[in-house]
């Protein structure tokens, strides 16, 4: 029910939304709750395990009742909290777990079975038969038991990830954190104020006291006035800090599109990591509730949460409330309630000693014991020493005190300190470097002494960042003493809720100290308190407190439960922002890329590289058809294929040759300008990394090539031994793989093609297999490599980028021309298979040279880098896996790559296993499906027969084991 | 966590990546024997304090760092480039 007053709404602007499809009407200013509890709605969701009624507890983001599901469709968000939602014209809410309706649910049947369903239900229940935890139990309990729902669609609105840096972060906005954001900026330092809700003022919003002789609102506004008038200022609003991290590091979540009035390019969410130099936590407190017989019935909520809604909001949330307490939050509640012109139907005060002035019936020394009423509050029970008083109220509002909102000075392994004056934790200094504590979060409640703890911390910041400044003069403000005696619990039968949102009793606490789950972690996850998506901000005090008491320990030796990050629940969305699709993986194209997708070829990925498949032609209708007339293009005529993917170092100085020695197994400083070496690149522990192909440009200039997938790896490498372990070496190199569009050109007719298309041009002789220089084609510079990875007469022609596609279009129409055309990754492997080359299938981090055969490659008269490793015994076995050829010879007449090795008759067994198949291919040329293996003492079993078995694709067959180089093994072709 | 690099200033973590400890500089001698192979690759302290670390800036300046960090408060002591640092072996 709306009242008269000056809240923070605008009684101008009406807005209209809809809850359950009924549409209601609230003002600009409103969260949901505050509208739904001014059109008369107590109910607003149904619990998460008995399904029982529940309204709104609390007005801010630590909500555990009132959670709805907002929008449709991909953009449908669930668990969104009424108190956090504000409203905006064509806001569709729903309510959660429920069926068929929100009024009427019909696993509200839970309730009634609650004796069976308490602590450890799940354990003890659903043990056996093992089969049907998957199959019944679990999809029964996900059914019955639950939140909202995601909407099962890809996300389709937008996140963001972005950064911010400041000298001073002040995390919340009420009197502390303006103070402190104040004090700091006017020293000059650059500040963020961080705050979660949508206005700056914090408690001063909801509360009616006075600061300088103002509404305490005046001057929260005139102060924010001022912050914002401040260059040097950033006020982030709707802006929860979620978590501290290392390095002054902070995450942020801003709800930027969740009010309705954002721009279209502007994103629903974005999540902030804030660097600061500095920070103050200015988080406030919470205020806790008690927990007694029925302490959920809609309608029973915190007291500061009824003076948030009449005095923010303008809303009485009930007509009778009564008001129950611990502490004098209760007296400044119901004196509000009562300047608002609401019934206050008791005071109820569980101190002996409490007094009133307050023209309301009193009761001193007296607890709530109970509550009456189905779907809302319709009367509470009193207990005192004379007995049980029965008072009219639909409206309960209740204090247990207040909890500093600490969380944040935890994120780092802290743990609170428990003070006894206030019955509350309070954070430990410097458990979060350069963060310091102050205000209600530090156990500090006064108004006076909050804006002096935020101005203390300012300074101390200040002092820390070395700007000196003085303490400003503080406004005048209420300085009341904080006076509680502590109640948990109140006695009685029946449930007396703890934690709302997972349905935790105080009997399932006790239940667990019963069962001996004594430590409050253990007693969290038996009973499942503080689980849920509010993280107990409400309940986990209470709850270790009754389990102090339940065990006979005092609430500092049973402790707290972790703290961790997030204080708020973060969509993944706005976590990884930017991280998704392209963002996760950026796609990184050739020249040849739009040709080559034009042509019909299936792409496939290299790492971030797309690379063709292979490029089909007319009639044919398998990718076997279009491999195998590639493979026999190069063999025949001549082939063309886009190799600008593989790595590409310059590498340039007096030392370039010493560095080249260092880093490969073999000779490179003598290699002649103008010729091209094949190198093998090994790791610090003697495995080989990689390898490719160096060619010596000049005396003091090389370049490097490296696999597609190692040439990030070779880079950092080569920086770590130049930087690292050969520190003296004068030489310099850069990555140039983007720079030059690089084409194999192989095929007995690779020269012919060739010599059409260079300005001037070349021969066998002049040329010879392994040279390599400057050509021009077409008056461009390029480069050009007798190079080969077919085993072909064959070369690589490089030009700078820009002219990469146009060379492509020319070397595949010359190619097509002698009777060729382009080839796709899928022939370029059959090519190397039949030459027994090796890829990163063979070289996959567990290889050493001797293993690939390449032991010769280790030179013997320098240090290279991994030779001492390399040399170790267990490297040298003649029973580790070799690198061999195998030929089907069984009756089934395919290999597959991954299939593991037998000896012939063995079962297929892990501890008869021989060895595995790293790549197959079909020869076209031999008739026959060729295979790479790894062999124990292979070389050696040149033409034993092996069994091999793929379990996986349940393919069998008998293989020779032969010599890896299957075609031309004296190499004449590539040298013709 | 932020590291300061020498060469850029203070830079969020994800800049940097990790290698190991910063023993990976002190490359043994050819004649190493096989202890001090094993040292070299394998055994590790694992400090609860101090250590010093490898750290690539490949989304920066492509320094190697070695940062002293404190594997209890995840403080970091100090940062240098690798090139000056005391383990390398030549």
């Amino acid at each position: 029910m709306r009242i008269a007053g000056k809240g923070l709404i605008n009684r101008k602007k009406p807005v209209s939304f809809t809850f359950d499809g009924t549409v209601y009407s609230g003002f600009e200013g409103d969260t949901l709750a505050s509208a739904l509890l001014a059109n008369g709605v107590k109910l607003m969701a149904r619990s998460f395990k008995y399904h029982r009624p529940r309204g709104v507890l609390t007005a801010g983001s630590e909500e555990p009742n009132a959670l709805v599901t907002i929008g449709n469709g991909a953009s449908q968000d669930p668990n969104v909290r009424a108190t956090v939602q504000e409203i905006y014209e064509g806001l569709e809410a729903r309510s959660q777990n429920r069926w068929p309706s929100l009024a009427h649910d019909v696993m509200a049947v839970n309730d009634l079975g609650a004796p069976f369903l308490g602590a450890g239900f799940y354990y003890k229940t659903f043990m056996w038969p093992k089969a049907f935890w998957e199959k019944l139990y679990e999809p029964v309990i996900r059914r019955a038991a639950g939140l909202g729902a995601l909407s099962g669609a890809a996300v389709t609105d937008k996140y963001e990830r972005a950064y911010a840096h400041c000298d001073v972060l002040v995390i919340g906005a009420g009197p502390t954190g303006l103070m402190a954001a104040l004090t700091a900026a006017e020293a000059g330092v650059d500040v963020i104020l961080a705050e979660e809700d949508s206005v700056l003022g914090g408690r001063l919003l909801s509360e009616s006291g006075e600061i300088d002789g103002v509404p305490a609102r005046d001057w929260a506004e005139a102060t924010v006035a001022r912050l914002q008038g401040m260059a040097n200022v950033r006020i982030m609003t709707r802006t929860s800090v979620t978590g501290a991290y290392d390095g002054g590091t902070y995450g942020a979540l801003e709800r930027v599109g969740h009010h309705g009035v954002v721009a279209a390019d502007l994103p629903k969410e974005c999540f902030w990591r804030i660097a600061a130099k500095r920070a103050v936590l200015a988080a406030g407190a919470l205020e806790r509730p008690v927990a007694f017989q029925n302490n959920d019935r809609p309608g029973i909520m915190l007291a500061s949460a009824v003076r948030s809604y009449v005095n923010r909001w303008n809303v009485a949330p009930g007509k009778a409330v009564a008001v129950f307490g611990n502490n004098d939050s209760a007296h400044d509640t119901a004196a509000d309630l009562l300047a608002a012109g609401v019934h206050v139907s008791a005071l109820i005060d569980s101190r002996p000693d409490a007094t009133t002035d307050l023209p309301v019936p009193f009761y001193a020394g007296a607890h709530v014991c109970g509550s009456e009423g189905r779907k809302a509050l319709e009367a509470v029970s009193i207990s005192r020493a004379s007995g049980i008083d029965k008072v009219q109220a639909d409206c309960l509002a209740m204090s247990g005190g207040w909890n500093p909102t600490l969380h944040l000075t935890c994120h780092m392994s802290g743990r609170p300190d428990w003070d006894e004056a206030i019955a509350a934790f309070v954070p430990r200094a410097g458990m979060v470097p350069g963060m310091i504590a102050a205000g209600a979060c530090n156990g500090v409640f006064s108004t006076a002494a909050c804006l002096g703890e935020g101005a203390g911390a300012a300074l101390a910041a200040l002092d820390g960042l070395g700007v000196e400044a003085e303490m400003p003069a503080l406004p005048a403000a209420e300085a009341r003493d904080y006076r509680i005696s502590p109640l948990w619990a109140v006695p009685g039968k029946g449930r007396a809720w703890l934690d709302f949102q997972n349905d935790v009793s105080v009997k399932d606490v006790k239940q667990a100290a019963v069962e001996n789950f004594r430590s409050v972690e253990h007693m969290k996850r038996y009973t499942t308190q503080g689980m849920a998506t509010d993280q107990g901000k409400n309940s986990n005090v209470g709850a270790l407190a009754v389990l102090a008491d339940a065990t006979g320990r005092g609430i500092p030796e049973t402790g707290t439960t972790t703290y961790r990050p997030p204080f708020q629940p973060v969509a993944i969305a706005a976590m990884a922002a930017g991280s998704e699709d392209k963002g996760f993986a950026p796609e990184r194209l050739t020249t040849s890329h739009e040709l080559t997708v034009k042509a019909g070829a299936p792409m496939i990925e290299a790492g971030l590289w797309y690379r063709p498949s292979y490029f089909p032609r007319s009639g044919e209708t398998t990718w076997r058809q279009s491999c195998d007339r590639e493979v026999m293009h190069v063999r025949q005529a001549v082939g063309v294929a886009d190799v600008s993917t593989l790595g590409k170092i310059d590498i340039k100085g007096p030392d370039a040759g010493a560095l080249l020695d260092f880093l490969y197994t073999n000779m490179f400083s003598t290699l002649k300008v103008g010729r091209v070496r094949y190198g093998l690149m090994l790791r610090e522990d003697g495995h080989v990394m990689d390898d490719g192909t160096t060619a010596r440009l000049a005396e003091d200039h090389f370049v490097m090539t490296t696999t597609t997938a190692a040439a990030g790896q070779v880079m950092s490498h080569m920086e770590l031994i130049t930087q690292g372990v050969k520190r003296k070496l004068d030489v310099r190199f850069t990555s140039v793989t983007e720079h030059w569009a690089q084409f194999a050109v192989a095929g007995p007719k690779s020269r012919e093609l060739l010599n059409g298309l260079l300005d001037a041009p070349i021969d066998g002789e002049s040329w010879p297999f392994m040279a390599c220089g400057d050509v021009s084609v077409g008056g461009v510079k390029a480069r050009l490599f007798r190079i080969s990875f077919s085993g072909e007469q064959a070369y690589e022609l490089a030009v700078p980028s820009r002219y990469g596609e146009a060379l492509f279009a020319e070397l595949r129409k010359r190619a097509e021309g002698l009777g060729g055309g382009v080839y796709g990754m899928e022939a370029l492997n059959v090519l190397r298979i039949e030459k027994g080359f090796i890829t990163h299938g063979e070289i996959d981090g567990r290889m050493t040279a001797f293993d690939i055969g390449m032991q010769g490659m280790m030179s013997k008269k320098k240090d290279f880098y991994g030779k001492g490793a390399a040399a170790r015994p267990g490297l040298l076995d003649d029973e580790r896996p070799q690198l061999v050829g195998l030929k089907p010879v069984g009756v089934v007449k395919q290999i597959t790559a991954g299939a593991h090795l037998y000896k012939d008759g063995a079962e297929a067994v892990r501890e008869n296993d021989q060895g595995y198949v790293t790549s197959v291919g079909f020869s076209p040329e031999m008739g026959s499906f060729l295979g790479l293996a790894f062999l124990k003492g292979g070389r050696a079993r040149h033409g034993e027969t092996v069994r091999m078995v793929d379990a996986m694709r349940g393919v069998e067959t008998t293989c020779e084991v032969c010599h890896p180089v299957f075609l031309d093994p004296e190499g004449e072709r590539a040298r013709d | 966590m932020r590291i300061a690099c020498p060469l850029c200033g203070e830079r969020d973590l994800r800049e940097f990546t990790y290698k190991g400890a910063a023993l990976a500089l002190a490359y043994p001698s050819e004649a190493a024997s096989a202890q001090e192979w094993d040292d070299y690759l394998h055994n590790r302290d694992n400090p609860a304090g101090p250590t010093r670390e490898l750290w690539y800036h490949g989304s920066g300046c492509t320094s190697w760092l070695v940062v002293t960090r404190n594997t209890v408060t995840h403080e970091i002591l100090a940062v240098e480039l690798a090139e000056n640092a005391e383990e390398a072996s030549a």
